[in-house]
């Protein structure tokens, strides 16, 4: 943890911190690299998060990020009803992430009218912050702390030599920078963490970078 | 600045304190402004906003007259506040209050209310009590109380980097202990301790919520939280009250928080925010316990 408001922080809609807006910074965060507003949304619940999230109003919570509110929005409460009114269906299950996997964990797998999908297992680690460990099957670590750029890319030499001199140009200043693939010459996921948010004409470059087949960009989780 | 100005130990953050001739609250201030690249107004203001919508969240909790949800909270602030008024409550008008404004953070936080998670949802009530309790009794303004939520956070720091935050790793000594410990320090650099105080405060009130585990009756972050937050808040002012007294601290911040660490390590998942231990599977808690989780579907 680096900011003083994540010890004092975030305001938040009660009853928990790790199972409310954690979860909702989840959600939120989920949002962000579907890309998309999600049409359908498979929610698997692990250990704590399983155990005692009805009371925690966890499933609320995940739902409300996925539907873009800030973990200290009052609709919180209400956001199985507005989801179901927005056409968003969500579906819930208990699912085991492993003996290695945090107490508050969950796996989110979102769909959107734009044939757009995304899945990712994420956890709540304490006071409302998050880790997001894996990303469609590729291990990850992100916090949601800092603006991130999400590239799926194939794995091809060069790739990274040419993203990261795109954001020199703009000067925009890498935090962390982490790639991982499956195998060799295959598909990659490499992560950016910014200590700012690109200029858009950035964005606009990186998205022509020959090996890429996404690019998401998430900003700074509320 | 390019000094660097970060501490993940109580060591370290009086080495700081006493080289730049700093307050815990100046070098806080100073290490967030180096990490984020904001701007010294900017944060305070951030921070005098957060302890607003506190206060917001303790005036929303003493007007709480129905029960919760789950129907284990809900009026006991407001009946503490009374009791408060009455001509001799048993601790005084001041302490009484002190436990009326723990309560009403977690009361206001059971009806999904907005409350600002200090260091957690669940134990959010301590440190708002003591500082608006504070405001009451030395005529600290916002400003103040604002920059003592500053050391609280700088205490909190190092405990996150050396422990844990969390219920469901370290138990409920790792949430109200952190909160109440973070308190004790706030309270001591406000009424003008030193920093060493501080963290002597600071030992004291975690040392002594060493074991505190997490078994939230139902589930849900109301018994025993809420009038933890309560009595935890008055176990900062005697933490604080034992520093600047200047009683030995034997055992130095630091290794209380590798102690807090290592008993939440051992302490079982039971007794983690899992409600499957303690107070969550007595016979009465029992009848609070929530239908078993099963997949549900909606709309």
């Amino acid at each position: 943890m680096e900011s003083v408001f994540e010890i004092i922080g975030p305001p938040m809609i009660g009853p928990s911190s790790s199972h409310t807006a954690g979860a909702a910074r989840i959600g939120f965060f989920s949002l962000g690299l579907l890309g998309d507003p999600p049409t359908s949304a498979l929610i698997g619940l692990h250990g704590s998060f399983a155990a005692t999230g009805a009371g925690h109003a966890t499933d609320r919570a995940l739902i409300a990020g996925l539907l873009g509110f800030h973990p200290d929005d009052e609709r919180l409460k209400d956001s199985k009803e507005i989801a179901a009114k927005a056409g968003l269906k969500v579906a819930f299950s208990v699912i085991d992430l492993g003996e290695n996997a945090h107490p508050n964990s969950v796996r989110v797998e979102l769909h959107s009218s734009s044939e757009s999908t995304v899945r990712l297992d994420a956890s709540s680690v304490g006071g409302g912050s998050i880790h997001i460990s894996s990303i469609d099957g590729f291990d990850t670590s992100l916090t949601g702390c800092h603006s991130t750029l999400i590239f799926w890319h194939t794995d091809r030499p060069g790739f990274l030599a040419q993203m990261t001199s795109i954001l020199a140009v703009v000067g925009a200043n890498i935090a962390t920078i982490r790639t991982s693939r499956k195998n060799r010459a295959a598909e990659a996921l490499t992560t950016v963490e910014l200590d700012a948010k690109p200029e858009s004409e950035a964005l606009a470059l990186l998205r022509i970078l020959p090996a890429l087949a996404k690019l998401r960009y998430v900003e700074r989780l509320p | 600045m390019i000094r660097d100005l970060h501490y993940d130990t109580g060591t370290r953050l009086l080495e700081l304190c006493q080289s730049e001739g700093l307050s815990i609250s100046t070098l806080a201030i100073a290490r967030e402004m180096n990490s984020s690249q904001r701007s010294e107004k900017e944060i305070v203001d951030q921070m005098e906003t957060y302890f607003g919508l506190m206060k917001a969240s303790v005036d929303k909790g003493l007007a709480i007259t129905e029960l919760s949800s789950s129907k284990l909270s809900g009026g006991d602030a407001g009946r503490l506040a009374r009791y408060a008024k009455t001509a001799s409550p048993l601790l005084g008008p001041q302490f009484t209050k002190t436990i009326a404004y723990g309560f009403a953070v977690l009361e206001t936080n059971a009806a999904f209310g907005r409350i600002v998670a200090t260091p957690t949802a669940g134990s959010a009530g301590i440190v708002p009590a003591c500082l608006i309790s504070l405001q009451e009794t030395h005529g600290l303004s916002d400003g103040e109380a604002s920059r003592a939520l500053f050391v609280a956070a700088g205490i909190g720091h190092i405990i996150a980097a050396k422990a844990s935050l969390s219920g469901a790793q370290g138990g409920c000594q790792a949430e109200v202990g952190s909160a109440s410990s973070m308190a004790a320090a706030a309270i001591v650099e406000a009424v003008g301790g030193t920093p060493a105080q501080a963290l002597d405060a600071a030992a004291f009130a975690l040392m002594n919520t060493l074991g505190l585990v997490c078994d939230p009756v139902g589930g849900y972050v109301e018994v025993p939280c809420v009038s933890r937050n309560g009595m935890f808040a008055i176990h900062s002012f005697l933490a604080a009250t034992m520093a600047l007294a200047g009683s030995r601290c034997v055992i130095p911040f630091d290794d209380v928080v590798i102690a807090m660490r290592d008993i939440g390590r051992r302490m079982p998942r039971q007794l983690k925010e899992t409600a499957e231990g303690g107070l969550a599977v007595t016979p009465a808690g029992l009848r609070f316990r929530p239908a078993p989780p099963h997949s549900s579907q909606t709309p």
